[in-house]
Formats: C-alpha cells, sequence, structure tokens
C-alpha cells in the first residue's frame, strides 16, 4: 500500500524534488542528418541555454550519434546474435536524453516542452525505477 | 432506525468526493484514501444506528477516514520513512481538536474539510491518464459511483473496470502525477481536458454508443453536478474566474440537452426527432438556467465551442413550435462553430441549419462537398442527414437508398427503430 515514494513525497515536502524523470529525446534523424555547422553550433547553444535555465534539476544528459552508429546483441539459447542498427526501425529514433529532479509530473512535463528540438520531435517523459 | 443505511449511502454519494478528495490532499495517495473511507463507512453503518446519525455527518467520516488511514499506515509502517507520513496525519488528527470520541462537535462544515476537489478532478483528468480511465476515475472518485455502476454505465464487465481503475491509480503514482491546480501557464489546456471528459461523460448518458438504453441518466446527472462544482470552485479562485466562460457554457449546454430528456424518446424506446418533439415535455427549469448561465458566459467575452453549442440549443429551447426556429441564426452559429473548432460532424449540422434556412438543395449542395470526407463514409447521421433532405426535396428513391445505408451502421437501437420507421414511411408513400 505504502511505497517508498509516497512517504518521500510526504517528507520531502520542504526540499521538493522527490521524483526523477529521463527525458528521451527522439526525432527523425533523416530529417536532419546534414546539419549545417551553423545549425550544428545553434543546436548547441540552445542545449547549453537550456542547461543553464535548468541547472538545479538536471542530474545528467547525453547526446547519442546516429542510429547508423549502432549495433544490437541479443543472446538466444546461449548463443550470441549480433546485428547492425537499432532493434526497431521506427519513424523517429532515440537521439538523447537528459535525466531531471522534479516535483512531480506536471513540472517535468513543462520542462520538456521547453527542451530545443521538442518543436520538430518528441520527448517521452519517463519516471526513473526507484530503489528504496 | 431502519433509515440509517440509506442515510449513509445519500451522505456518501452526495459528500465522497470532496471527502476523498481532503484525504488524498493529505495522504497523496488514492489508494489508501479510498480504503480509508470505505472504512469509515463501515464504521458509520455500525455506529449510527445506536448513536443515531451525526450533525455533521461528512465531517464526521473525514476525521474517522482519517484514523482509520492513521491505522492502515501503523499495520503497515515497517520501514522508518512511513513514520513520517504517519507523522503528518496524527498532527492533522491533533490539530482536529482534542475531544477524540466526538469528532463532529470540533468540525465545522467546510471548515473541517478544505474543499480540494478541483486539484482533484484536474489530476483525474490530467493528459498523461487516457480518455477512458479519465472518465471512470472521476465517476469514481468525484461522482461516488461505485466501480459496478461506473462498469455497467460504460457497458464494461466490473473485472474490466476494475483494472481500469487500477491501472488509472498506478499511473497517477508511478508517473507523478500531481495533487493540484495547474500553474496559469497550463491552466487554460488543462481545463480544456476536464471539459471534455465532463462532456463525455454527458453524452455517453445523453446517447449510448450502444444497446437499448438511449438515455442512461445518472450520467447526465452526475456530469451536471461536476459541472455545477466546478463552476463554483472556477468563480471562488480569481485566477481561474477569467476562463469560466467555456465552463458555463458546457453547464449551460448539458442543461438545454438534458431539457429535452423526456420528449426525446417515444413509448416505445424510439428516438424523437427534434422538429417532432412535444415541446411541453421539454423541462423549462433547465431551459431557463441554461439560458442564464450562457448570458454569464458571454459577458466574459471569451467565446469558444461550448458556448456557440449552447446557444444553438438555447435557439432551439426558445422557439415554441418547431417552425417558429431560426434557423438562418442557428446556421451563422454552425459557421463559427466550424471555424473555431472544425469537424465534418459540425459540417454536417450546418448543412442541414442551411437547408432549413435556405432549402433543402441549398443543404445537398453543401453535403457533396462533405461526402468525400474519409472519416463521414463510416458515419451513420450523414446517410441519415442526406436521406431527410433528399426526403425534403421529394427525391425519395434517393432517400431510402440513404436510409437503408444509415441502419447498416448504426448500432444503437432506439436511432435504429428511428430510421427503420422513417424508411417504413417513405415505402409506403411510394407505394400509393
Amino acid at each position: 500500500m505504502m511505497d517508498g515514494r509516497l512517504a518521500r513525497r510526504l517528507t520531502a515536502e520542504k526540499k521538493g524534488n522527490d521524483m526523477r524523470y529521463a527525458l528521451l529525446i527522439y526525432g527523425d534523424e533523416r530529417a536532419d542528418s546534414q546539419p549545417s555547422q551553423e545549425e550544428q553550433a545553434a543546436v548547441m547553444a540552445a542545449h547549453n541555454a537550456f542547461g543553464e535555465r535548468y541547472k538545479d534539476q538536471i542530474l545528467g544528459g547525453e547526446g547519442l550519434l546516429e542510429t547508423s552508429s549502432a549495433t544490437t546483441v541479443r543472446v538466444r539459447n546461449g548463443k550470441t546474435l549480433t546485428t547492425d542498427g537499432p532493434f526497431a526501425e521506427t519513424k523517429e529514433q532515440l537521439g538523447g536524453f537528459y535525466l531531471i529532479n522534479c516535483n512531480d509530473l506536471d513540472e517535468a512535463l513543462q520542462i520538456a516542452a521547453s527542451l530545443p528540438g521538442v518543436e520538430r520531435g518528441s520527448i517521452e517523459v519517463r519516471p526513473l525505477m526507484e530503489f528504496d | 432506525m431502519q433509515e440509517t443505511p440509506l442515510v449513509v449511502e445519500r451522505v456518501f454519494r452526495a459528500e465522497s468526493g470532496r471527502i476523498l478528495a481532503s484525504l488524498i490532499g493529505v495522504i497523496g495517495d488514492f489508494s489508501l484514501a479510498e480504503d480509508a473511507l470505505q472504512d469509515a463507512l463501515v464504521d458509520a453503518l455500525q455506529q449510527w444506528p445506536h448513536t443515531g446519525v451525526p450533525r455533521q455527518p461528512a465531517a464526521w467520516l473525514t476525521t474517522i477516514a482519517r484514523r482509520r488511514a492513521i491505522d492502515r499506515l501503523r499495520r503497515d509502517a515497517t520501514l522508518l520513512r512511513k513514520q513520517e507520513a504517519l507523522r503528518a496525519l496524527a498532527r492533522l488528527d491533533a490539530s482536529d481538536g482534542a475531544s477524540a470520541s466526538e469528532p463532529e462537535d470540533d468540525l465545522l462544515e467546510g471548515e473541517g474539510i478544505p474543499d480540494e476537489r478541483l486539484a482533484l478532478l484536474f489530476t483525474c483528468c490530467h493528459p498523461a491518464l487516457p480518455l477512458d480511465a479519465q472518465v471512470a476515475l472521476t465517476l469514481r472518485t468525484l461522482g461516488g459511483l461505485t466501480t459496478d455502476e461506473v462498469a455497467s454505465a460504460f457497458l464494461v464487465s466490473v473485472p474490466t473496470m476494475t483494472q481500469r481503475l487500477i491501472r488509472a491509480k498506478r499511473k497517477i503514482r508511478d508517473a507523478g502525477i500531481p495533487y493540484r491546480v495547474p500553474s496559469r501557464e497550463a491552466l487554460r489546456e488543462r481545463l480544456e481536458g476536464v471539459l471534455a471528459a465532463l462532456y463525455l461523460i454527458f453524452n455517453e448518458g445523453y446517447s449510448a454508443s450502444a444497446g437499448d438504453a438511449l438515455i442512461r441518466h445518472e450520467l447526465c446527472g452526475e456530469a451536471i453536478r461536476l459541472g455545477r462544482v466546478l463552476v463554483a470552485l472556477q468563480e471562488q479562485e480569481p485566477a481561474l474566474a477569467q476562463e469560466a466562460a467555456e465552463t458555463l457554457g458546457l453547464l449551460a449546454l448539458m442543461l438545454l440537452h438534458d431539457s429535452r430528456r423526456q420528449a426525446r424518446v417515444d413509448a416505445e424506446g424510439a428516438l424523437v426527432l427534434l422538429e417532432e418533439q412535444d415541446r411541453q415535455r421539454w423541462n423549462r427549469g433547465e431551459i431557463a438556467e441554461g439560458v442564464a448561465l450562457l448570458d454569464r458566459a458571454l459577458l466574459l467575452r471569451r467565446p469558444g465551442p461550448y458556448q456557440i453549442q449552447a446557444a444553438i440549443a438555447a435557439l432551439h429551447a426558445q422557439a415554441e413550435r418547431a417552425e417558429d426556429t431560426d434557423w438562418r441564426q442557428i446556421a451563422l452559429l454552425y459557421q463559427s462553430l466550424a471555424r473555431l473548432a472544425p469537424s465534418p460532424i459540425v459540417e454536417l449540422n450546418r448543412a442541414a441549419a442551411v437547408a432549413m434556412a435556405d432549402g433543402p438543395e441549398e443543404g445537398l449542395r453543401l453535403l457533396e462537398a462533405l461526402r468525400l470526407e474519409e472519416s463521414l463514409a463510416s458515419y451513420h447521421w450523414f446517410y441519415a442527414a442526406r436521406a431527410d433532405l433528399l426526403r425534403r426535396a421529394r427525391r425519395m428513391d434517393e432517400a431510402a437508398a440513404d436510409y437503408v445505408q444509415a441502419l447498416r451502421l448504426c448500432e444503437n437501437g432506439a436511432e435504429r427503430r428511428f430510421l427503420q420507421r422513417r424508411l417504413s414511411a417513405l415505402a409506403k408513400r411510394g407505394g400509393e
């Protein structure tokens, strides 16, 4: 019934920031596979501004190279299968992520909505699994 | 004393939303709050027959439910952290007053139970929840309907509905959906979601999508009741009051539709069209209230789709006879509605209004343009509407073909009986 998260919510009332979320940034790689130098610089600047604005809440984050650089590994019946590319072909690919600290989902959604790239791709907001 | 269970049920129906909202506000956990309230109800059923019904039954239930939550937490408090939650509740219990055995003496209604229903409504209608879950959760927590009642209202099995509610509550907890009124930036968008959920509840009651009960009236009544609560709560908060126009519009719209409930279905359970309804059977009280609410909404000068739809419903409600209807004005309102909230169904209604104002051929011309819309191809009202215009234009064979097509697509019993009747009337006339 009562779980750690609820207890944290009650006890952490004053310090707040009792939920952690991953903001998974999805976008169409093909749409922006050949960014010009200016475009790249603009994206970097946008992320820097985002990082500065939410520096108290950002725990970390990274960008990923394109899925063409990905390799997928499975082990089935003790046999390792290695294949080229991502696990599934989808319209939008995971391009990077941030980890943030928030009071609740509404705050996380508000931060996600101000991420660079949200206007072209989409941001999946996922709570982290917490171990007590 | 025999009627005590009835008193408990009445109190529960009327107050459970408010009690639950306040419990969740303190405890922060849906399931624990629900279980504790359930415990308090059991206590009430056992004690009230002997002690009499307390003067403030809702306050009594709230206080007892808080204590039952403490009991449940104690039983469960194996980890140190849980002691913290327990202390939070204990502090509240102490602040309720010292006389533990007579909680109702210390609690004034309204003071004892802070009204947090608005926050709970925003939680239940959070866009992170699927729409069917939003609606079920709203009815269950704020409407005080049992899971069985919500299940039967939506024609799903009790286990299915139970699962739906459990999944929704789990998502609220796991995703960290908050219990509070959203910030100013998010308010308008989130309010739209709340209104959409209420309107869905109303429509599910007004025109069931399958089965024979055309009007499951409890749902309409519940949506109207929640609409009233929302209007009242919104008008108390200055920041929210500015956004109240569409809430007023929705409440007006629901009342104006509901006013026709008695006249809308005949003795055999077939749908009766607006122009053929016995207007004596319309509910004058609801019409007057709806029109007054719409006037208040329009004064706020924030037009929106619900206000326009309410204005259309008000024009129908104010026409003493079907032939007095101001179709030209209605066609114009549908035109503005199509601009604010474009949809093929709005266009369909506009075509019907234009046909009434300017003749069936004008309406048919508009429908012809709509026919290419893919989403209308499987919509029985498209064929029913066109059949009606063709009938008015005396193109009987084409009208009959469209009624047949509408019947092929329609699943609602009362609507099918209506279409069947129209078709046989055409056939009879054709045979003469």
